[in-house]
C-alpha cells in the first residue's frame, strides 16, 4: 500500500485506506478560498444550493486582492458584495483593503494553511501552499460554492509526477529560475492533470519563499497540484503562525510515480521565459538586446520579504533605467512592513521605483501598471499569456526578482552580474 | 441532444487570459463576457459567432486561470461545445459544472477545418463533420461525471443530494 505525497493526503481526507491515481473520491477540506473576483460567482451558486450557513466560518477564506484598492465602480461593487456575504456569514477570515495581502502570501503567512491540509481555492495559483506539504489545488467557482456550503468536494486522484533537483545554485539562481527551467523542459501541460512532488538535496536546502514560488507555478506546468515534503524548513515557518493542529504525511519510499525527471540545477542560470507561453525559456545570458518599458516585482509568486531583499541587494545605490518604470508590490501588509524595518523599501524609493499597497494589480492586468500597444515588462509574476498585463500587443517577460531588478537598472533585460558595480544612470 | 453549428478553430494553449481578458472580469453577467470572448486572439469572433457554434482546439484548452468567466463567456456566446485534443484540468471540472459541453477527440480536431459545418450528438459523443462526411467519436465521459451532466451541472447535482437527505457536511 505505497502511495505518493498527494495519495497520502487524499485518502485520510476521503476516509479511506488507499486511493489510486484516476479513482474518483470525495474529499473533506481544511480550508476554501476565494477572491475579489471569483467570490462573486461562488456566493451566487453558493446562495442556489439554499443551505444559508457556509459548513464552518473559520474555513472559508476571502481576500480583496485582485482589483482592490477597488479599481473601478464594477470592482467595488464585487468586494462590496464579498464583503456583506462575510459579514452576514461571520467569517473572521475575510481579508480588506488595510488588512489584506495577495492571498497566496496571506494564507500561509498568517498560519491559515497547513501541511497535510487540503486546500481548495477559487483561484488557479492555490497550488501555492504545496510548499507546506498540503494538497492545494484551484478551481472554479462553482466547486467552491460546493466546498463553502459543505466542506467536501469531488476530485480525481492525480498521477504524481517527481522532480528531483540536484547539483550546485550559481550566483543569483532561486526557486523562480528553478521553476521556469523546469516548465522549460517538460512544458506548459508537461504535468497537465498530475501531481509534482518536487524534491531532491536542492529543493531540502531552498528556504521556504523559493518553495512557495516552486509550488506556485505548478500550474504552469498544467499540475493539479505541486507538494513538498515536510521538513525542518516547514516546522520552522509553521511553528508560531499555525492556527490549528495539523497532520504530516509522507510519501512511502517506493511509492509508484507516473515519470521521475531528474534535474542537474548546475548549469542552470536565472532563467526568462518569453512571451508568450512560460515554456519560452531561455537563459538570461541568451535573451538578446531587449529593451524594456517596466518591471514590475511582486505577486503570489514573488512577493514576498525574501524576494524584496534580492531586489534590493541589486537596486541598492543604482537607479532605475529613465526609460523603465519599476513598480514593487510587497505581497502582505506584513511583507510591507517588514521590507519597511529592513530598509528595503527606502533602498527602492531611492532608485527610482514606486512602491505599492498589496495587490495582484498589473500581474492580470488590473491597476497599477496596466502596459500599453507595444510595451514590454519583465516581471517576476507567473503568466505571460497574451494580453495578460495589458494591451494584447504588449509583451511579459517572467523571470526572478534578481533579473527584474537587474533589468530595471540596464533598460533591457539583464543578468545581475552584468551590471556595472553600483552603476548610476543618471 | 444533437447540436448543429459551424467550427470555429484555434490552435494549442487557447488560455483562460484570451477566451476572457481579466480586465473584462470586472463583471461576472455571461453577456456581458461573452461581448469579449476570444477578442485578443480573434477580435471577429464575438461579433459573428451564431447560436450553436463550435470551437474546435488543440491541446490543454482553457490553461490558466481557474475564472469560470471563461466557460461562462463562451456559453454566453452562444458556443453549444467546445471539441478540443485536450482540456486544462480546472476548465473542464468549470464547462462540466456550468453546463458547457465539451468533448475530448484528436481526430475530430484534425479532421475539421473553421468553417466547416459539425452535427453532434453530445449523449453518444459522436461528431459529424457534414462539410467532410466524416463521422468521429469523442472520449465517453466517466460514469460519475455524466451523473453531474445528467443533472444540468453540480449545483442541481448536489441539490438533488441535499433534497434526498443524503448529503454529507464536513
Ligand atoms: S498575483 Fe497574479 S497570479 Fe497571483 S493571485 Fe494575484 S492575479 Fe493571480
Amino acid at each position: 500500500m505505497s502511495m505518493t505525497l498527494a495519495e497520502k493526503i487524499l485518502a485520510s481526507h476521503a476516509g479511506m485506506e488507499e486511493v489510486h491515481p484516476g479513482q474518483f473520491v470525495e474529499v473533506s477540506v481544511d480550508v476554501v478560498l476565494a477572491n475579489d473576483i471569483t467570490a462573486p460567482i461562488a456566493i451566487a451558486e453558493f446562495e442556489k444550493l439554499g443551505l444559508g450557513r457556509v459548513f464552518d466560518a473559520e474555513r472559508v477564506v476571502l481576500v480583496a486582492d485582485h482589483f482592490a484598492p477597488n479599481k473601478d465602480i464594477q470592482s467595488a461593487g464585487q468586494c462590496a458584495l464579498m464583503r456583506r456575504f462575510a459579514r452576514a456569514q461571520g467569517l473572521p477570515h475575510h481579508f480588506d483593503v488595510g488588512r489584506m495581502g495577495i492571498e497566496h502570501v496571506l494564507l500561509p503567512e498568517r498560519g491559515l494553511v497547513l501541511p497535510g491540509d487540503v486546500v481548495v481555492g477559487a483561484d488557479s495559483h492555490t497550488c501555492t501552499y504545496g510548499a507546506l506539504g498540503a494538497f492545494a489545488t484551484g478551481m472554479g467557482s462553482t466547486d467552491i460554492a460546493v466546498a463553502m456550503a459543505t466542506g467536501r468536494i469531488w476530485m480525481r486522484v492525480p498521477e504524481t509526477m517527481r522532480i528531483v533537483y540536484h547539483g550546485e545554485l550559481q550566483p543569483w539562481v532561486g526557486g523562480k529560475d528553478l521553476i521556469l527551467y523546469t516548465i522549460g523542459r517538460i512544458g506548459v501541460d508537461g504535468a497537465r492533470y498530475k501531481a509534482i512532488e518536487f524534491g531532491g538535496a536542492v529543493v531540502d536546502a531552498l528556504p521556504m519563499a523559493g518553495r512557495f514560488t516552486m509550488a506556485n507555478m505548478a500550474v504552469e506546468a498544467g499540475a493539479k497540484a505541486g507538494l513538498f515534503a515536510v521538513d525542518d524548513v516547514t516546522h520552522a515557518y509553521v511553528n508560531g503562525r499555525a492556527s490549528r493542529p495539523y497532520r504530516v504525511y509522507q510519501a512511502n519510499e517506493d511509492a509508484a510515480y507516473a515519470q521521475v525527471i531528474e534535474v542537474d540545477v548546475g548549469q542552470i542560470e536565472p532563467q526568462v521565459a518569453f512571451p508568450h507561453l512560460p515554456e519560452n525559456v531561455r537563459p538570461a545570458s541568451q535573451a538578446g538586446d531587449v529593451p524594456i518599458d517596466q518591471v514590475v516585482i511582486g505577486s503570489c509568486t514573488n512577493g514576498r520579504l525574501e524576494d524584496l531583499r534580492v531586489a534590493a541587494e541589486v537596486l541598492r545605490g543604482r537607479r532605475v533605467h529613465p526609460d523603465v518604470r519599476c513598480v514593487i508590490i510587497p505581497g502582505s501588509q506584513q511583507v510591507y512592513l517588514d521590507a519597511l524595518r529592513q530598509g528595503l523599501i527606502e533602498t527602492f524609493i531611492e532608485a527610482g521605483a514606486a512602491v505599492s499597497t498589496p495587490t495582484c494589480g498589473p500581474c492580470l492586468g488590473g491597476h497599477m501598471g496596466v502596459l500599453a500597444a507595444g510595451e514590454r515588462a519583465v516581471s517576476t509574476t507567473n503568466r505571460n499569456f497574451r494580453g495578460r498585463m495589458g494591451h494584447p500587443e504588449s509583451e511579459v517577460y517572467l523571470a526572478g526578482p534578481a533579473v527584474a531588478a537587474a533589468s530595471a537598472v540596464a533598460g533591457r533585460i539583464a543578468h545581475p552580474r552584468d551590471l556595472r558595480p553600483h552603476a548610476r544612470n543618471t | 441532444m444533437t447540436i448543429t453549428g459551424k467550427a470555429w478553430k484555434y490552435g494549442d494553449h487557447v488560455n483562460t487570459d484570451v477566451i476572457i481578458p481579466a480586465r473584462y472580469l470586472n463583471v461576472s453577467d455571461p453577456q456581458e463576457l461573452a461581448r469579449h470572448c476570444l477578442e485578443d486572439i480573434d477580435p471577429g469572433f464575438a461579433g459573428t459567432v451564431q447560436p450553436g457554434d463550435v470551437i474546435i482546439a488543440g491541446e490543454n484548452f482553457g490553461c490558466g486561470s481557474s475564472r469560470e468567466h471563461a466557460p461562462l463567456a463562451i456559453k454566453g456566446a452562444g458556443v453549444s461545445c467546445v471539441v478540443a485534443r485536450s482540456f486544462a484540468r480546472i476548465f473542464y471540472r468549470n464547462a462540466i459544472n456550468v453546463g458547457l459541453p465539451i468533448l475530448e477527440c484528436p481526430a475530430a480536431v484534425d479532421g475539421t477545418e473553421g468553417g466547416h459545418q459539425l452535427e453532434i450528438d453530445l449523449e453518444a459523443g459522436q461528431i459529424r463533420n457534414l462539410t467532410t462526411g466524416q463521422v468521429y467519436q469523442a472520449e465517453p465521459y466517466p460514469p460519475f461525471m455524466m451523473e453531474i451532466i445528467k443533472a444540468g451541472g453540480l449545483v442541481p447535482y448536489i441539490r438533488r443530494q441535499i433534497e434526498a437527505g443524503d448529503l454529507s457536511i464536513r
